[in-house]
């Protein structure tokens, strides 16, 4: 390693390499998120994730659909598939059913997991396919300009609500847990440590788990509801957020204004089996496997 | 620090220290280090990388104080900064 910069007073030891390179496509990056954006905090997460796990990463598989997140399949280093938007999720399935040694993860966007593709969410959670979705919420679809989508808050403006929106937006953990998924948390991007056990412990987990991520997006949600850009957001997460898994539905409802807090945790650990388990079985005691 | 009662291993238990190291010019700026290191290690420099964002640099009587903690290298959405264990 260089040590060139450590002569200055203050100045922070220079080097060229980061811990986390090897899990990351060198020739893809730098990615192409805005400043202040969220979503290279959550992909850190993941890949530091990836790495603890005692999965090789020979085995994990990743999938994304089309958005800023999507981008995220394209730059970590584990065979991914950047499918078409909204499908991400039956990629996974049919891999999954496949070949059930691989480790399957989806990361996505909230308009791509929860427009587009909510039948597909649906689908998967209720059948317990053993794949763990990971959506990151900026609640609006940041890569087309900042249009409303299913996770914007009641009131909240975008380019498409200029006078706010009249719209009920999803409760992302609730329909999660309604379906049956296995494990289910939300944590911002300023609960780093949190939502790094939290992506091991669903990459370990067998059955459908959810987690969602809170993220700044300060172009297309941030600037245009005050929020200001990432660094304030951040603030603003710090100031709102409450860790409580135990967190009722109604107080998982996220409003993003005012004196709202933002409801975070571990909401739901449990077993039921999955998919594959159920198909053995039933097939086990009807003889026609052995 | 003061102990009510002086814990039995005392000597063999250190606070970890930790050393940084950045890679300046994937920062863009963020402040996210500065403004959430648990201990007020780093504060933004008057120096500029090459995309014209300002570094963050250790301040002033803060030189022992990291601790090795990580979370400057999860928050950091450019992988630009991280901590190894320091002496
Ligand atoms: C079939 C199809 N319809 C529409 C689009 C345009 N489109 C691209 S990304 C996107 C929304 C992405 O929103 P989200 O999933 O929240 O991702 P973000 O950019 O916010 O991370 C849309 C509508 C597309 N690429 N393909
Ligand atoms: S538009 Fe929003 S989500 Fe997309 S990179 Fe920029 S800040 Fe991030
Ligand atoms: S490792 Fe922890 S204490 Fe050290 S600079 Fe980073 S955030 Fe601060
Ligand atoms: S978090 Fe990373 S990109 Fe942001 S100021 Fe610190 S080193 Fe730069
Ligand atoms: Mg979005």
């Amino acid at each position: 390693m260089s040590a060139k910069g450590a002569n200055d007073k203050g100045r922070i030891e220079t080097v060229e390499e980061h811990p986390l390179d090897h899990i990351l496509r060198q020739d893809r990056l730098p990615h192409i998120w805005c400043p202040g954006c969220g979503l290279g905090s959550a992909m850190t997460c993941y890949a530091q994730a990836i790495e603890r796990v005692d999965i090789p990463l020979k085995k994990q598989v990743l999938l994304s659909g089309i958005g800023c997140t999507g981008r995220i399949a394209g730059y970590v280093k584990v065979d991914s598939y950047h499918t078409t938007h909204g499908r991400a999720i039956p990629f996974a399935t049919g891999l999954k059913i496949a070949n059930p040694e691989l480790c399957v993860t989806v990361f996505s966007g909230d308009g791509d997991l929860f427009a587009i593709g909510g039948n597909h969410f649906l689908h998967a959670a209720r059948r317990n396919i053993d794949i763990n979705v990971i959506c990151v919420n900026n609640f609006n679809y940041g890569m087309t300009g900042g249009q409303q989508g299913p996770t914007t808050p009641v009131e909240a403006r975008t380019t498409t609500t200029r006078y706010g929106n009249f719209e009920h937006p999803l409760n992302l953990p609730h329909l999660a847990a309604a379906l049956g998924a296995v494990y289910v948390s939300r944590w911002t991007t300023l609960h780093c440590r949190h939502l790094e056990k939290s992506m091991e412990k669903a990459l370990q987990k067998r059955g459908f788990t959810f987690i969602e991520i809170i993220c700044p997006c300060p172009v297309g949600f941030g600037r245009p509801n005050k929020l200001g850009e990432g660094l304030e957001e951040l603030r603003y997460y710090r100031e709102k957020s409450v860790i409580k898994n135990d967190a009722s539905w109604d107080e998982m409802v996220l409003h993003m204004r005012g004196e709202e807090p933002i409801v975070v945790g571990d909401f739901v650990d449990t077993e039921r089996p999955t998919y594959l388990d159920l198909e053995e079985q039933m097939l086990r005691a009807k003889g026609l496997i052995k | 620090m003061k102990y009510w009662r002086r814990p039995l291993d005392k000597d063999k238990i250190k606070t970890p220290k930790g050393h940084i190291y950045i890679i300046p010019d994937r920062c863009k700026g963020c402040g996210f280090c500065i403004e959430f290191c648990p201990k007020g290690v780093l504060e933004e420099s008057d120096e500029i990388n090459r995309k014209g964002y300002h570094l963050p640099k250790i301040a002033d009587g803060k030189e022992d104080d990291c601790m090795n903690c990580n979370f400057c290298m999860l928050i950091c959405p450019e992988l630009a900064i991280y901590t190894e264990e320091g002496e």
